[in-house]
């Protein structure tokens, strides 16, 4: 009987010595957290995708709270968002401005391949098991759809051998160019129609070779734009957005039509028809 | 067999014969739960040789001298204790050195009473201080090791082809199964003969 009651003794004595150092160290090591940083998550939409540069939703409305991070990056909330959060902050709100992702690659079924690839269905598998992928072109899209497994808000889709962007579904958080292994997906202002499809650095004889699309770095748009707005850089055109008006002119002097973005798709529609 | 050659046939024992995963088989749910990646492993690990240290040190403490004459209690006393101090030790850090509150995050909680640290505690019945001290730690480290080298091939196993009914969790633990076999090749070995 004593040896019970020892045992009940020491064991619920500790047992209520370290609830006590616990309680007592609570109070001793509190910290204290701003509330507003949950107010500000709160106004976030909670979907995590890490396209402000912070690590998820939480992490953002830390970094606006305690560290003065502006409050417009949230591109996946919009204004709404932005206007909820300087409301909490007791700050005037700034606008966002929509960007969506756009694939630099128009290639697909009109690039031709190397090499009949039977692997994995994986970009980057494909790249590492087939010499920098199963594609001649070694800058375009793959077309395994390594965005399209990735993107939350099923805004990118596999369209003739090549990822394109929905962009009335994006919201810009750009995880689908964080999964492409190619890095050609970068983020643009929304209906932007002026884009350089194209991420090909080859001199414009090579990509003849394998490519229908491709932009071959003649240097057309340039002399077209009267803005000083677009360049060819390394044999591939690259479009300063600070200066483009979305005039147009390039777009309609490009020999591969690769420039205007709804102009393209119509052309390859039209391209596809007749070989079909 | 002096202090220093002690001490150092623990350590090789805990880190790689005696590994606390492959040959002990404790701790098996942190090592299966957070080897997917392996900046996750690597976390755990750290949070582990942390934990473990300081809980052998005061397990030790409280075998020595709470629990004489009482040490059928030893397990259900142990758990008290790590439990507590962890949590302890999670307010003290969160306070008073945050970045290492959040390079542990998680993992620290998690492992409040793993059987892996409880287990290295009640093998230190028995043993000086500074061995069980020394146990600990590298009992965390052999932890570490194993986790770490796990995560690298469960990475590989995403892209092995396997059978369909094989895929995932199966595999992974055969693979583990394969690794402790493996490191039956460390048995026999000791520190100065």
């Amino acid at each position: 009987m004593n040896n019970i009651l020892l045992a009940v003794a020491v064991l619920g004595g500790s047992g209520a010595v370290f609830g006590l150092i616990l309680a007592i160290a609570s109070k001793a090591f509190e910290v204290k957290a701003d509330p507003r940083i949950e107010s500000v998550t709160g106004a976030l939409p909670g979907a995590n995708c890490g396209g402000c540069g912070y690590s998820g939703c939480a992490g953002y409305a830390r970094a606006i709270v305690e560290g003065g991070a502006p409050m417009n990056l949230c591109a996946s909330g919009g204004n709404a968002a932005a206007q909820a959060i300087a409301a909490i902050m007791g700050a005037e709100a700034q606008t966002v401005e929509r960007r969506v992702a756009l694939v630099k690659c128009r290639g697909g079924y009109h690039a031709r391949k190397k090499a009949r690839y039977d692997g994995l269905h994986d970009c980057a598998a494909a790249m590492k098991v087939a010499g920098d992928g199963p594609a001649l072109c070694a800058f375009g899209c793959l077309g395994f759809g390594n965005c399209v497994a990735r993107c939350k808000y099923d805004a990118i889709h596999l369209v003739d051998g090549v990822a394109r962007v929905d962009q009335d579904k994006c919201v810009g958080c750009m995880m689908c160019a964080a999964a492409c292994p190619r890095h050609i997906i970068v983020p643009v202002p929304v209906h932007q129609d002026i884009v350089v499809a194209c991420s090909n650095h080859e001199r414009g004889a090579d990509l003849r070779r394998y490519c229908e699309i491709g932009c071959l770095g003649c240097r057309v748009c340039e002399k077209a734009c009267e803005h000083d707005a677009i360049h060819v850089e390394n044999n591939l055109a690259v479009i300063d957005y600070a200066k483009c008006v979305s005039c147009g002119a390039c777009a309609e002097k490009c020999p591969r039509h690769l420039i205007s973005d709804a102009n393209l798709w119509q052309e390859h529609d039209v391209v596809e028809a007749k070989t079909r | 067999m002096n202090t220093l050659t002690s001490l150092l046939s623990i350590s090789l024992g805990m880190i790689l014969v005696e590994n606390i995963i492959f040959s002990q088989c404790l701790g098996i749910c942190p090592f299966m739960g957070v080897s997917k990646k392996m900046d996750t492993a690597i976390g755990m690990g750290l949070a582990v040789i942390f934990v473990m240290t300081v809980a052998s040190a005061v397990t030790w403490l409280v075998n020595e001298y709470l629990l004489a004459g009482l040490q059928y209690m030893q397990t259900v006393a142990f758990i008290l204790v790590i439990a507590a101090l962890v949590q302890l030790i999670e307010m003290f850090l969160q306070k008073m050195v945050p970045a290492l509150y959040s390079a542990l995050g998680i993992y620290l909680p998690l492992i409040t009473t793993n059987c892996a640290v409880l287990g290295v505690a009640l093998n230190n019945v028995g043993s000086t201080f500074a061995e069980a001290v020394v146990r600990g730690l590298t009992g965390g480290v052999g932890f570490t090791v194993a986790i770490v080298l796990f995560a690298a091939v469960r990475g590989r196993l995403e892209f092995a082809e396997c059978p369909r009914c094989f895929e995932g969790f199966p595999i992974a633990l055969i693979s583990a199964g394969l690794i402790a076999l493996a490191f039956m090749g460390f048995q026999g070995l000791s520190v100065f003969g």
